[in-house]
């Protein structure tokens, strides 16, 4: 259905384009108002909910003791399931993830695992188990650009995330060891104009999209092309610059305070 | 355990009062309805879509809409991790409250479609049933699905030998008993009842006055929860 009205609206939209503007009148770089709020799930040991525009997404991180890989047995082990509920879109439906909420869980695993965000070698426990953490992600509402709620709100469950230390026996809780703040930034290329936080309709007629994550530093610890249109070398470069200059934009907003001590 | 000492709960609550419930009508955009609810310690959230066509269709009836209920736990809801996806526990609530809420959907109104609950439990402390049937049936007005009634549920049971109204976690688990029921408050129907536990006679009946007293209780609250939203737009 919705597939139908977004083809309706391509026109409309691609018109709008052409003179720089969008349909809910932002700017092409701008985001939709986002909001974070921290530690409204008790039972989670983090939790953080982000609404960007209409899109709401919920993360909870979850510790527990576990048995390390055999290949790293001095480093904690991260989980990352996302769950696109049927409550949150009409096109949802029931049943096992399908390869939409698989590809949202790995570029959500990707940014906060290669950047290094848990310091891995903090987690493990006296005897010989370490910490796994999972970190899942509830859609609620899809309005747009998934990647970049979940990816923020799983960065603001770790932060907001304590390991429940004291309830399995290893001394008091401490804060989760988080040493870089990874932020994803979405584009999609509609006749050559970027835009940055697609919305539903700008995302379903675009032929592809491109998601970057990048660090403190502006260093890339992710990227993902998703879609079957194309992106030339030159377009590719100009996402990247641009995505990179707003996640400084979107940390600073959000994990100033923590990242400078 | 102890759970009654001078008269009051493990939480101070009396025994015939509820835990503090909060109603949100329209909490999510793409739902034709939702609610949040908080129900004490639980946190849940119901989406209603529909009426709209049946997939896959040989599900579909020729004279009225069916109704699909799902009851899904977030795997951070709880205290020990739960792995995502239907278990045999939630695949016997979702058909329970399924059940609860169909007697007063006007379903010959829509044949050949499909009205979906969707219900996620964001954090739980035991009677999430009741809180999901709660905001399920606000959902359902909130989407202008057309019903004889609103129903309202809630959970009794027996903590040393009291009858109680409303059961915390560990009422719940070390309790002697558990009986959520749901009912239409404005006809006395009721379309859920189950009981774990050992209730006398006796016990059993004081229970299901007082479960009538708290559902009585929720239906003024979510039918100010829906007169609240709308309220606003009548006047516009």
């Amino acid at each position: 259905m919705n597939d139908v009205i977004a083809e309706i609206r391509k026109d409309y939209i691609y018109g709008l384009a052409k003179r720089s503007e969008r349909a809910d009148g932002r700017a092409l770089d701008e985001y939709r108002p986002i909001q974070v709020e921290v530690g409204l799930i008790d039972k989670a040991e983090g939790s953080a909910r982000v609404k960007i525009g209409n899109t709401q997404i919920l993360v909870g991180v979850k510790l527990q003791p576990g048995e390390p890989f055999a290949d790293a047995p001095d480093t904690g082990v991260i989980i990352t399931n996302v769950e696109l509920v049927p409550l949150a879109s009409p096109s949802f439906e029931p049943g096992p993830p399908n390869e939409n909420a698989i590809e949202l869980a790995r570029v959500v695993d990707r940014g906060v695992r290669e950047s290094g965000a848990i310091d891995l070698s903090q987690l493990t426990l006296p005897d010989g188990k370490v910490w796994i953490v999972f970190i899942d992600v509830h859609v609620l509402d899809h309005d747009g650009n998934l990647i970049d709620a979940s990816a923020l709100g799983a960065l603001a469950a770790l932060v907001n995330a304590k390991k429940p230390s004291e309830r399995y026996g290893y001394g008091p809780d401490e804060a989760l060891p988080i040493k870089e703040y990874p932020i994803a930034v979405t584009a999609v290329d509609l006749d050559g104009e970027i835009m940055l936080d697609p919305s539903l309709d700008e995302e379903t007629i675009a032929s592809s999209r491109l998601t970057v994550i990048s660090g403190l530093q502006g260093t890339l610890a992710g990227m993902q092309k998703s879609g079957t249109g194309t992106l030339s070398t030159e377009e590719i470069a100009r996402i990247v610059k641009l995505a990179s200059s707003k996640a400084m934009q979107i940390r600073e907003e959000f994990f100033g305070g923590s990242t400078d001590g | 355990m102890e759970f009654m000492k001078n008269g009051k709960r493990i939480d101070d609550r009396l025994p015939n009062e509820l835990r503090p419930i909060k109603f949100e009508v329209g909490a999510l955009e793409r739902a034709d309805g939702s609610c949040y609810v908080e129900h004490g310690g639980n946190k849940v959230i119901a989406a209603v879509y529909g009426p709209r066509a049946v997939h896959p269709r040989h599900l579909q009836e020729a004279n009225r809409a069916i109704i699909r209920y799902r009851y899904n736990m977030a795997s951070f809801s709880v205290e020990e991790r739960k792995r995502p996806g239907p278990d045999r526990r939630s695949v016997e609530i979702s058909k329970v409250s399924r059940e609860a809420i169909d007697p007063v959907i006007i379903k010959e109104f829509y044949p050949r479609s499909t009205i979906d609950i969707f219900v996620e439990i964001l954090q739980a402390d035991a009677g999430t049933r009741s809180a999901g049937i709660n905001a399920a049936s606000v959902a359902l007005a909130d989407a202008g699905v057309p019903m004889r009634g609103l129903i309202s549920s809630c959970a009794v049971g027996k903590v040393d030998e009291t009858v109680v109204l409303d059961l915390v976690k560990e009422e719940d688990n070390y309790g002697q008993a558990d009986m959520p029921i749901a009912m239409d408050v404005r006809t006395g129907e009721v379309t859920l009842l189950q009981m774990d536990g050992h209730l006398t006679l006796d016990e059993f009946e004081q229970a299901l006055e007082l479960g009538k007293i708290g559902c009585a209780s929720i239906a003024e609250m979510q039918r100010e929860a829906l007169i609240q939203k709308y309220r606003g737009e009548e006047n516009e």
